[in-house]
Order: C-alpha cells, then structure tokens, then sequence
C-alpha cells in the first residue's frame, strides 16, 4: 500500500492484451448496469433509493459490505505490500479484519436501531439536530471524499495500465468514464443498484482470489511453508517473513506503525458508507447476521492475501513487480499474468476495476444522502421537504460528487492510494467514532461534546497529515521525493508519523469529554428513548412493503 | 421539538418510564456486561500483536516449523480470536439477548396501542 500507479506509464511496459481486457471490462459493465437497471424498477420511496427499501437479507448485505470494504487499497494494495514488504503487509490484513469487531459489538446492531438513513440520523438523535447534523455531514463528506479520491485515483492508474494507455490525457478520459459509469449506476439504481454492483464484485473478487491461491499453493505442492521459501529465494533474504522489515527503520517508524494500527482498527466503525449498509437490512438481528457473514469473508480474503502476496513475491519477484509501472500495486495482476497468461490477468483486472467502480458508488450514494438528508432537508428545509423532492436533491447531489470525483482523480491521478486511505480511516476514527460510542453509551453525553469531539478530530487530523512527511519532506533512500510535493525544497513537515490516529484519535475522545463536561444540556426523554429503542429495536424502522 | 424528524407523533410510549423498570435496567446490565469485557479483551490481545510486532521482531522471527514463525502463528491466532468472538457473540445474542429484547420491545408495541 505505499505507491500508487504512477501517472507517467512508459508504453512499452503494458502486460497482456487490451482487446481482451477491454471485453472483459465491457461484458462486466453491461451485465450490472442490466442488473441495476432491473433493480431500479421498484425504487419508489426515500427508504428505496436511500437503503434499498432495507429489504436485503443479512446474508446479501454481508456480502455486500465486503464488497463495499475490500476495495483497491486491500485488493491491489495489501498483496503488492505482501509481496514486496513481507511480514508488514500481513499486519494491514489483521488490523483491518479485527476492526470488525468493534462495529459487531458496540455499533452495527445500535446503529439499525435507531437511525434512517445516515450516521447523522444516529448522532443527532438526542442532541440538537442542526449543529450536529451539520458536523455529522461535513465529517461524512470529508471521509467520503478522501476515500473517493483514492479510488478514482487507482482507477485512472490501474485500468490505463491494463488497457496500455500512456498519455496523460488518455488517463483522465479513463477516469472520466469510471466516474461517468458509477454516477449512473447510483442514478439509475439508488441504493438497491449499487448493493448488487457490490455483491456481484464481491462474488468475483473471493472467486478470482481463491482460484489464484490454490494455484499458487498447487506450484508449491500444497506446502505453505515452500511458498515462503519461494519468497526468501526470491528476494534473497530472509527479512520478508519477519516483522518490520518496512517499520523497523527507527523507534519513530515503529511508534508510526502502532499509529497505523490504531487508525486501522477504530476506523472502519467510523466510515460512514459502512455505516450506511447495516440500514439496508430489515431489522437489527439481520444487521448483525450482516457483520458476521462479512466477518467470514473479508477474514477469508486477508488469509489469501498472505497467500497471494508471498506468492507474489515467489514467482514475480519484488524487482519485477517495483519495476512495474504500476509499482507495489502491481502485484496481483503480475501474478495472475504469471500464472496462467493473457486471459487470467484479463479476469483479475476486470475485477480489480469492478472493485474500483463499487466501491465509488457506494461512497457516491453515501455522500450524496449525507446532503440531501442531513443538510438540505434536516437543516435547509427543517424536515418539511417531501420524500421526493428529498431524493431529487441526492440524485442532483450525486452527479455533482461525480463531477468533483472526477476532476479530483484527475488532479491525484498518480498519488498514493494508501495515503488517501489511511487519512480517511483517521479522520473516521477521530472525528466519528467518539460521538458514536459516547452517543450510544454515555448518558452525560451532549451537543458541545459532540461538536468538540467531531471538529476536533476532524481538524486535528487534517491538520497532522498536512503537516506530516508523507505531505512533504519525505524522501526515497536515493535521495528523490517520497511526498506528495516533488520538490525536495519545498519542506514544512514537523509532526514526525506518517499517520495521525495515534495523537488525532484520543484528541477526538477528549475533546468529547471536555465539551461534555462544561455543558449541562441533557434531555433526559431524548436519552430514555434512544437507549430503550437502540437496545430492544422498538419503534425502529420498517422494511418498505414494496409489490 | 418540530425540527426533529425522528419524532413520531403518534408514538406515545413512555420511553422514561420503560428506561427505568427492572426489565430493561437488567438488560442493559446484561449487554454492556458481555459486549464491554470481550471489547476491552480482543482490542488489548491486538496491541499484544501489534506491540510484539514493533519491539520483539525476534521473538517474532523465531522459527516453530520449516518456515513458519512465531510471527505467523501469533498473526493467523488473531484471525481465530476473531472469528471465535464473532461465533461466541452471535450465539450469545440470537439465545439469551434477543428473546430478552424482544419482551421488553413486545410489551412497548403492545401499551402503545
């Protein structure tokens, strides 16, 4: 997860066909929009277009919350780190799968309970709507954003790549359609389109992993323990296997690493398009059947990551796959090329893009209800909007994050994915998920906590990032920039890690605390009535009848 | 109140009075007696990881099979845990804390009417 695919890709280098990849690029986008198209005949209510008509089964939004989770960072970003990094790119596989549990304990089951749409609905419950519904928003549209970015920007990299594209404006036109592609699917099948897109992807994603692990171990005579020896003959030293081989440079990379966990494993109950996906299912009880089905299979895809990544490693070599245009990204498709050629590398690109395209439509549809339900019909119009004119205003609102998604992958066509995604985890885990955990379970808790705690994440974080090395400063062992500005002169760094969370994140729950504290609103009804129905599911919100 | 889009109308349940009888108090007791312990337990087994990890790389290295390290184990251990709270959750909350829930929330619908 350290690199991107770089922006400038020599047009020599391209691996595979085009041809094929392109038709297996198409085929895909043909058949879901086919499916989405279907899907969208029974959108009729907000409920529909917002939280497909919260009709699926815990099961199909398991599966779809993989889907929504597994994105280009885990799926291109955790094997090519296996592969290069060893050891330390099997620690992003753990802290990502263990962040489950805090989503299946503390928050999934709650959260159906008492909210409607979006994680503001939760957060405002029983504080003042307006305040908190705008910081819920603004917390919303921020993460969503980083998060986007990161996949448009993989997205202009990644298919460029496979389909032999160099120029620079070639790119953007690649990212203008997968922006012009995934705006249409929220448009045409709201929330209901965009869980089948994820579900099919997820289905492809777990085939196309597994059927390359087997093969993987197949070459290895079933022995995992041959596969790494593949991986030490390969890069000519045993380091890969061991921990901190990246991180173990100096004690400040490894308090980085442990700022990197942390961010890790409180984000993914913060992100608001996962957050989103527990209200698409008719009760609590199937929201919990939701986190264990995606337990199962984002938990089986990280064990094939180790698999995958160190067979990588074996069979590509991490010379070849740093060499690669597409860099540490590079590695999964290199090793289905490996395998067994043209066609293979075809199926697995069209997966990863497949990947890329539901995960952009599931932050889009976030992003966009987060508006047109928290701002403009809660805080604009005060609640006195019709359900229509409501999802009107997302419809509008998701063609307009499609544009700004699409000129941002521009403009960080290129940047480093890993570094959009960990931000975005860190602004989740600062700013989110303290008002969630003090809302649902802290009895004192109040508007002025909740503000503090939201800005003060959100803005600690922010700030951190901008002022960390991975903005500027940093740089390759040969003396080249490793930031975002290229310019080795230009350096204003001065907070040491890499990633935020280990300060932003206690910021963010102190800041609860403290705000908390020195108010002494408490509406003691409000509270009555969001603990009893968060907890015993009364009065929660139905599944739409549709038929 | 009148901006508050959560607010039903017709819904006139005595949601005070439901927060403060024995039934709930006692599920409540329940939930956060079994959902904070496991919390606190797997969240400080993953900085165990994370810590041996960052500052006992050897202990880490040390080889138990062919080329199968602490690391490995200690790493694929914290897919098991997980993958055990998750079964020993469920089972938990589909037998003893659902049918609790389901009362209290049985008996709300049916003085609600």
């Amino acid at each position: 997860m350290s690199a991107t695919f770089a922006a400038a890709l020599p047009a020599a280098t391209q691996v595979g066909s085009p041809a094929v990849n392109i038709t297996i690029f198409a085929i895909f986008v043909v058949v879901t929009i086919g499916i989405v198209l279907r899907a969208s005949g029974t959108n009729k209510t907000a409920a529909d277009y917002y939280a497909g008509g919260r009709a699926f089964t815990g099961r199909q939004n398991g599966i779809a919350i993989s889907g929504d989770y597994l994105s280009a960072a885990s799926f291109l970003g955790i094997i090519g780190a296996i592969a290069v990094n060893g050891y330390d790119g099997f620690l992003y596989s753990i802290g990502f799968l263990v962040a489950w549990l805090v989503a299946l304990l503390l928050v999934a089951e709650l959260l159906r309970n008492t909210g409607r749409f979006t994680m503001a609905d939760v957060l405002s419950f029983r504080l003042q709507q307006r305040p908190v519904r705008i910081a819920a928003a603004i917390s919303t549209l921020v993460v969503s954003f980083f998060y986007l970015l990161a996949q448009m920007a993989g997205a202009g990299g990644l298919v460029s790549l496979l389909l032999g594209i160099s120029s620079t404006a070639g790119q953007n036109l690649v990212i203008i359609l997968v922006g012009v592609i995934m705006v249409g699917y929220v448009l045409i099948g709201g929330m209901k389109g965009t869980t089948w897109v994820q579900i099919i992807k997820a289905t492809l994603l777990i085939i196309g992993s597994f059927v390359m692990a087997v093969w993987v171990l197949g070459k290895y005579g079933f022995n995992i323990s041959n596969v790494f020896q593949g991986a030490v003959n390969s890069s000519g030293s045993e380091a890969v296997l061991n921990p901190m081989k990246q991180y173990g440079k100096s004690v400040t990379t490894k308090i980085d690493f442990i700022s990197l966990s942390l961010a890790l494993v409180l984000g993914t109950a913060g992100l608001p398009h996962v957050l989103m996906r527990f209200y698409t299912v008719p009760t609590s009880k199937e929201a919990r059947k939701s986190v264990e089905w995606a337990i199962w299979i984002i938990g089986g895809f990280y064990i094939m990551t180790l698999i995958l990544g160190y067979g990588a490693g074996a069979l590509v070599g991490s010379k070849t796959i740093l060499a690669a245009p597409g860099k540490v990204n590079s590695a999964a498709p290199l090793l289905a090329f490996e395998l067994a050629g043209t066609f293979l590398l075809g199926i697995i690109a069209a997966v990863a893009f497949a990947t890329i395209l539901a995960v952009v439509a599931g932050l889009t549809i976030t992003a966009s209800a987060s508006f047109a339900h928290d701002v403009y019909g809660q805080v604009i119009k005060k609640g006195q909007i019709s359900a229509d004119s409501e999802v009107r205003v997302a419809r509008i609102s998701a063609v307009v994050i499609g544009l700004v998604a699409i000129v941002g992958g521009i403009f960080a066509n290129g940047q480093n994915i890993a570094f959009l995604v960990a931000l975005a985890f860190a602004i989740a885990a600062s700013a989110n998920l303290p008002t969630i955990l003090y809302s649902l379970f802290w009895k004192r808790f109040n508007t002025r906590g909740a503000l503090y705690s939201m800005y003060g994440g959100l803005i600690t974080a922010v700030v951190l990032i901008i002022f960390s090395p991975v903005v500027s400063g940093k740089k390759n062992p040969d003396g080249t920039s490793a930031a975002m500005i290229k310019d080795v002169g230009i350096d204003f760094h001065w907070f040491p890690l890499d990633n935020p969370g280990l300060i932003s994140i206690p910021v963010g729950f102190l800041l609860g605390w403290i705000g908390t504290v020195t108010s002494r609103e408490f509406n003691a009804r409000k509270y009555a009535e969001m603990e009893v129905r968060s907890l015993t599911g009364s009065g929660a919100e139905k599944e739409v009848a549709n038929h | 109140m009148s901006n508050d889009a959560l607010d039903r109308t017709e819904d006139t349940t005595d949601y005070e009075a439901v927060q403060a009888s024995a039934e709930f108090t006692e599920l409540r007791r329940k939930f956060r007696a079994f959902v904070f312990p496991l919390t606190g337990g797997f969240l400080a087994w993953y900085f165990l990881y994370v810590a041996c990890a960052a500052f006992a790389p050897g202990f880490m290295a040390h080889k138990l099979v062919g080329n199968i390290n602490v690391g490995l184990i200690f790493g694929l251990l914290q897919f098991v845990t997980t993958f055990a709270i998750t079964i020993y959750y469920v089972r938990w909350a589909d037998r003893v804390f659902d049918p609790a829930a389901d009362a209290i929330a049985a008996k709300i619908e049916k003085d609600a009417r």
